[in-house]
Order: structure tokens, then sequence, then C-alpha cells
């Protein structure tokens, strides 16, 4: 049960189906088009182990691992080749939770360079991979056994697949005699992470391990990044790979990571269409430029801030690209949406020429769609097709890296555009609805504040993650980014919980990028906090040095938020009525606790907990009844934004 | 309940006069209509292995595409099978599905077949056996024959295009129909066209879409 040729052959009758594996042990299995096959023996194995006769009940009990004297020389496993794969794709630390079926490949690590982290729990895995994806640029790589770890891996997975961050999921699965049986911890894993994963693989044959886990390694940072997983069944992992007598290495072996031969991403726009983009652009008198997250997936920022400098065309940004462009320049509009600036909204709303670069145009960013910048021509610059025109229609499709094909734009926009007047009213704009806050001396600290005095006590490359909920607009609203990579947030999928496992990706990567001096801080909810909150012991086991401030309301307070407008203020399951004392449970996990109630707390607290060198947490009790405004009402017009309670 | 900021409310704000449709192209308020939904007929060409067709079905539920009928089947190359899908969507959203199949990476090939393509479906449709001889005079007025017979029950087959395979249920129909099976359609570029060619640049994977008129 250990090796591939203890498993039984193929059954005859699959005609379409290569010989199988077990007894193709010579060849590399490769298709027409060079590129190596995906397993497509599933079938046939399950098939084979029901003719055995192999009973449901009959646990996969954790197998041995293949001992020292049993592991020849010249005989390589799975799950070493999997190991080899992460290595020879530069990855230095991998995120995870030990398990049953993974186990093989644990045991592969032991002797790797690479640095594994044992989280709390596997959400927490596919968090920190993902903001260490974020961070570093690099995929983000996590583990799980079968069965629970990988659904619990699911999460942090669809967070990625949304938010278009490159991530590896590497999960155990049951060997490939019991998949199909229902066996003890076995979840189609495959299956249920396929709507949630750029491309997922089953690597059922111990040869094609190696390349697979390769592949989904280049895979995820290739043209749009997303997350990829390999599924690992222990007999592949455990299952002998012979090593070629004559250069000492298996067949498995893998080099620097590559996509498969039919990926294909399309690097520059054609000429055509850049030309008929930039006449557009020269002719605009009220153009504007919105961000997206591509921006700073293709390292585009800078290429941005100078055709927007340059051409002083004002920027917006989505939520995923604060940062692509500094906040605190003049034609800086910051965030557009349904939290964003009035005057990001706006001039989303009224321009007339939108470049938009890697979007997705989503809808807390467009509202309506009726109304989403209606007399707006619009370029779009992606690089996946199929965002092209998938909800807002673009005038001027330019499919293409964004970093590349800004520098197309650059190079054939010849005039400025006439946007004086434009740019008049915007800075109108910006006075007319600027972003302020009142904070009475005899009112619960406001939370805007205390966004504010983190912000002031940290330099500009401060890292930032957030859970999901209002905490996480104040951060964006009132924390002044100039810099990318430093917003760390759960954008699309909205997940609770991410911030404080994302801190801990961040921090990592952050000191792998050489950006050790540059601070982490969890700008946190009560709400968030809680759902993840086990993994401080990594946190403090790590000796990780994050700060994470809790915006504490006790309140789940977006919900409480809404359903003061929308459900007349019945404040069903939003309220918390009481919470722990997290500084008192920072202690506990052995981090520093610490707690404000009032403003003249504020600067000092602050100032200590990031003096603190390890983990620590501020338990910050804020005004319970603060809003997040300006708002655009789920599906409103964006130019109709609330900036009270009374306007909804 | 807190939190109000400064600046003219929503009804003291300039508003602009344009408008967009559900699938966000700028339309004339006044004339405003929505894109007629559109039959398309989508060949789809697959590596042939396990859980592709999962994966092709599982895009089309989870994002709502509208679909008619899917085949499934070998071909030619034992490397590849070939997905025929027969879908109704407003024009952006045929453009949208074949763009969201060419990110599969086991689809190899998408292409739409033009209107003229060869279609065919076929139907197996088992009637009452009250009069047999009447039943092959209908069968055969749609090119059918019967395949099966016994002394209760007829059973008929037909194949052709969708109309022609309906109208021969429908009128089979008087002979008091027990069940019908259907395929759903098969399709076929006509000429020397073929959908195989992986060289075609427009058809490979994420190759850049043309614009789409609106």
């Amino acid at each position: 049960m250990t090796g591939p040729d203890s498993t039984p052959p193929g059954d005859a009758d699959s005609t379409a189906e290569p010989a199988d594996p077990a007894t193709d042990h010579g060849a590399t299995d490769e298709s027409p088009d060079g590129r190596t096959d995906r397993p497509r023996d599933r079938r046939q194995r399950r098939d084979a182990a029901t003719d055995g006769g192999i009973a449901a009940t009959e646990a996969p009990a954790p197998e041995e691992r293949p001992t020292d004297d049993a592991v020849a020389e010249d005989v390589s496993t799975g799950a070493e080749a999997a190991v080899a794969a992460l290595e020879a794709g530069g990855v230095e630390h991998v995120f995870g939770v030990q398990g049953g079926a993974i186990m093989p490949v644990y045991d592969a690590l032991y002797d790797a360079s690479i640095r594994h982290v044992t989280m709390a729990h596997e959400q927490g895995a596919a968090h920190a991979a993902d903001a260490y994806g974020i961070v570093s640029g690099r995929p983000g790589v996590c583990m799980a056994t079968s069965g629970p770890g990988a659904t619990n891996l699911v999460t942090g997975i669809a967070d990625a697949d949304m938010d278009s961050d490159p991530l590896v999921a590497l999960t155990g699965q049951v060997p490939t005699e019991f998949v199909g049986n229902d066996a003890f911890q076995e979840t189609d894993t495959t299956g249920v992470t396929t709507p949630v994963t750029k491309a997922n693989y089953f690597a059922s044959d111990p040869d094609a391990v190696g390349n697979d886990v390769g592949e989904a390694l280049a895979l995820a940072a290739s043209g749009r990044p997303g997350p990829t997983l390999v599924d690992l069944p222990k007999d592949a992992t455990n299952g002998e790979i012979p090593k070629d007598a004559t250069n000492g290495e298996t067949r498995s072996a893998p080099g620097e990571p590559e996509p498969p031969d039919s990926y294909e991403v399309t690097e520059t726009a054609d000429a055509e269409s850049v030309e008929a983009a930039a006449r557009r652009i020269e002719e605009a008198r009220k153009p504007l430029l919105l961000l997206g997250g591509g921006v700073i997936k293709a390292e585009a920022s800078e290429v941005c801030r100078e055709f927007a400098t340059e051409h002083g065309i004002p920027v917006v940004t989505t939520m995923p690209a604060v940062g692509a462009f500094p906040e605190d320049h003049d034609i800086a509009l910051e965030m557009a949406g349904m939290h964003g600036t009035g005057y990001a909204n706006m001039a989303v709303t009224h321009c007339d020429t939108l470049i938009a670069v890697g979007c997705r145009f989503d809808d807390r960013l467009t509202g309506g769609i009726e109304t989403f910048a209606p007399d707006a021509e619009v370029v779009h610059v992606d690089v996946d097709p199929a965002e092209i025109s998938k909800n807002v229609h673009a005038d001027y499709p330019l499919v293409g890296d964004a970093k590349a094909v800004m520098a197309q734009l650059a190079d054939e926009v010849k005039a400025f555009p006439r946007a004086e007047e434009w740019r008049e009213t915007v800075q109108g704009w910006k006075d007319e609805y600027a972003m302020t806050y009142v904070a009475p001396d005899d009112e619960p600290v406001k939370p805007q504040f205390v966004v504010e005095a983190l912000d002031e006590a940290t330099a500009d490359d401060a890292i930032v993650t957030t859970g999901v909920g209002q905490h996480q607009m104040w951060a964006v609203q009132y924390w002044t980014f100039t810099e990318p990579r430093c917003w760390v947030s759960s954008h699309g999928l909205g997940a609770m919980g991410y911030g404080l496992p994302a801190a801990i990706g961040a921090r990592l990567a952050a000191d792998a990028e050489g950006r050790d001096d540059a601070p982490v801080v969890c700008v946190d909810g009560d709400g968030s906090f809680l759902m993840t909150l086990q993994e401080l012991s990594v946190a403090v086991r790590e000796s990780l040095d994050i700060t994470v401030a809790v915006l504490n309301n006790e309140y789940i307070g977006m919900v409480r938020q809404w359903q003061d407008v929308f459900f007349d203020g019945r404040r069903m399951a939003s309220g918390y009525d009481w919470c722990p004392q997290f500084d008192v449970l920072a202690a506990a996990f052995g981090a520093e606790g610490f707690r404000i109630d009032d403003y003249d707390e504020v600067a000092e607290t602050i100032e200590a907990a990031l003096a603190h060198d390890g983990p620590s947490v501020i338990d910050v009790h804020v005004d319970p009844d603060e809003d997040v405004y300006p708002m655009v009402p789920s599906g409103g017009d964006n130019g109709q934004f609330a900036l009270s309670e009374d306007h909804l | 309940m807190s939190g109000g900021m400064p600046g003219p409310p929503p009804e003291e704000r300039p508003t602009p006069d344009g408008r967009r449709n559900a699938q966000g192209i700028r339309v004339d308020p006044e004339v405003a209509a929505e894109p007629p939904v559109r039959r398309a007929v989508i060949s789809v060409l697959v590596a042939h292995e396990p859980g592709v067709l999962s994966e092709v079905s599982g895009l089309f539920s989870r994002r709502q595409f509208n679909i008619e009928s899917l085949t499934v089947g070998p071909t030619a190359d034992p490397d590849r099978a070939r997905i025929t899908v027969v879908c109704e969507e407003p024009e952006p959203g045929v453009d949208q599905l074949k763009k969201q199949l060419r990110k599969l990476l086991p689809v190899v090939d998408v292409r739409e077949l033009p209107d003229d393509a060869v279609r065919r479906e076929l139907a197996l449709i088992k009637v009452d056996a009250d009069d047999p001889a009447e039943v092959r005079a209908v069968a055969e007025m749609y090119d059918g024959r019967t395949v099966d017979a016994c002394p209760e029950t007829v059973t008929v087959e037909v194949t052709g295009s969708r109309q022609k395979v309906g109208a021969a249920v429908e009128t089979l129909g008087r002979f008091g129909v027990r069940e019908v099976v259907r395929t759903g359609t098969t399709a076929l570029a006509r000429g020397t066209d073929t959908t195989t060619d992986q060289t075609s640049t427009e058809q490979t994977t994420n190759a850049r879409e043309p614009t789409t008129e609106p």
C-alpha cells in the first residue's frame, strides 16, 4: 500500500485511458502538446479498490512511511518531490497544521530548508499564506491534512480567489484506493475547491507529484494570480520514485516551476487598441484613473503614478489597490465605492473618461451598474480577458499586464488632456466632502481617532492588516497609505477573522523581504478578533513583532449599523453585551496586553504597544454608536452617497 | 447613530444624464432596450480526463449561464473530448461564457459554431402500439424508424434539427407517448472548418478577445 506498484491495475474497459501508471512505470506520461498529464487514473483506482473488496470501514490507519532502510539511495518519494518542488520554487515559509494524511509531506519537510509555521487552525494558515503573498508578491503556501484540515482552508482559499492573491494549498488525502469510500477524514477536496481555485490537482501518481506542485506554484503567480491546490493522496506521497542512475534525479525532480504550456498570458495590448485608447484619453476633459488590485500585483504602481501625475489625471482606487497611489497627493481622491470618499464617488460619477487598470468592477465599487460612471467612455486594462465587459462595458479593452500596458499607453498618449477645469472641480469636492469626524471629549473614544493615532505613530512603510467590518472601513479611510503592499485585507470575500493570521503572514513576509523595520499593525474589530484569536499563540511562539489594536465596540458593528438604518433598529444578534477582556486574554497567551478607555491614553498606549518587541494587543474601547460614512447603500448610485443616517 | 459628515446632501448634488443598462453598456435612457437573447452553439474541445465535465458544468451553474443542452463525447484524438453547449444569453453573456470557458485549464479550444452549422439531435419516443402501421407512417414523415416494438409499445428513433425532433415528438403524441429521451444538440461546422485545429490563434486559452460591439 505504500507504492504505486501495489495498486491493482486499472480495469480493462476504460479504453480512453492510457496505461495505468502502475504498469507504465518506465515512461514519462506526456500528452501530445508536451504538457505532463494530470492524473487520469482516479476512477480506475477507485473501481479497482472496490473490486478488491476493500471495505469502507477499514479506515486508513496512518501507514508507516518507508523506513530509511526501505528507501534506498536511488529512490525518492512523492512527498520529497513535493517539498523539492517548493524549494525549487524559492519557497521559504509554509503555514500549516499537521494531520494523518499529510504526514509524509511533513516528514519530508523535516530536512528541508523551508521554515514551517505551525498555525492554530487551518483557516489561520490560509489567511497567513494569503497575506504573505500580498506583502511579498510571491505565492504564500499553506498545508493541511485531508477532510477537516482541507475544508478549514477553504475560507482562506476563497478569499485568495476573490482577491486574486497568489496562494498554494497542499492538502493531504486518503490513499487513492480509499478515495470514494467515505474513508476516515476523506473529503472530495478538489471537488470542494474547484469553484474557488484557479486550478487544482489530484496528484495520485508519485511520479507526477513534484511536477504538479511546481505547476501549481507557477500558476498561482502567473498572469492573473490566484489560489491553486494540490491534493496529495497518502499513497502518492509515500510512493517511491526511482532515481535516474545517470544524474541521480527523479523524473519528478522539479526545476524552476513553470505553468503548463497550455496556459498563455497576454503581456502587451495590441498597438491599434492602445492608439485608440490614447486618442480618447487625449480628448478627455474629465479623465479619471481607477486603479485596482491588479496594479499592485503587476508592480505597476510606479508607472501608474507617473502617468497620472504627468498628465494631471486624478486617481481613485479600489480597496485592494489602496497604496498604489500616495493618498496624500494633490490628485489622489483615495478609495471609491460603498464606503469610499465622497470626492472619489463624485469623480467616478462625473468623469467622461475612466481609465480602469487591473480592476474587476466589483459591486462594492460600482454600486448600481445603471448609475456607475454613466457618462464615461471606459478604457479597461486587465490581464484577464474575461474581466473585459464582464460587469461594465469596456469601450477600449486593453488586455495585458498592467505594467506593460500602462507603459504602452504612456508612450502613446502625446497630448495632455485639457482637464484644468475638471481638476478644479475635483479639488472643490475634496474640500466639500472632507473626511472628518467629530470627537467630543464627553463621548467614548472615536475609532477614527485611534486609526489616525496608529498611523501617526508608525512609519510610512507600516503594514496594516484588518478583519472585516466597520473597523476595516475606518482603517482604510483614516490611515493615509502611500506605498503598495502595505494594506492587507479581505476585500472580495469579506472574511471576518482575517486580520490576526494575516498579520502573522505579513510579518514573516516583511522579514523575508528585508522589511524587518516595517511595523505590522492589525487593526481588528472585536467580532473579527474573536473568530481567529487562537492564532495569538502562534505569534507568541514564533516571537513575531505585531501589534493588534482591537477597536472594541462590543458589536458586529457593520451589521448593527445596517440594522439601525434598514431594519428599524432591531439589533438581532449583532450585540455581544459581554466581551472578554482582550488585554487580559493577551496576557494569558503570553502576549503583552494594553487597554484604552480615554483619549488621553491613546498616544502613549499605542507608543508602548508598538515598542514592545513581540506580539501586543490593545483593547480599545471605542464609541459603540459610531457609524461608517460616507455610504452608498447596496446597489445605490455612487453620486448619491449618504453622509449621515438622514440621507439613507 | 452618529458619524455624520459635512457636505451637500444627495438631492443638492449635480447628477449626470447618462445611464447604463444591466449589462453595463451606456444607453440612451429614452430608448433603453435590453439586448436580445441569443441562442449560440459552442463547441468546446477539452482534455479527456476525469472531472472535466463537472468543472465545465460547475462553471455554468455558478455563473448562472443559461444552458439549454450539453452533450459530451470522445473525438478522433483519444486525449481529447468534445463538449457541445447550446446556450441562450444576451450578447455579452455569450461572450463572457466563452471567455470563462477558456480560463479552465483542461479546456483546449472554444469556438462558437456559425448559424449554418450542422446541428443534430436524437430522440427515442416510446408510444402505445394500438396502431403500429400508423405509428410507422408518421415516423417516416420525419425520417424516423422503428427501433423496438412489442404488443403494447413501439419505440421510434428520430434524428434531426431540434425543431424537427420537436415536431416529431409532438405529432407522435397522438398515439399516447409513454416516454421520450432526447440527447441535446451536437453540431459541427460545415465545409473544411474544423474545431480541432489548435493552431488557430483566436481560439487559444487566454487569447485576446476582440472588442464586442454593444
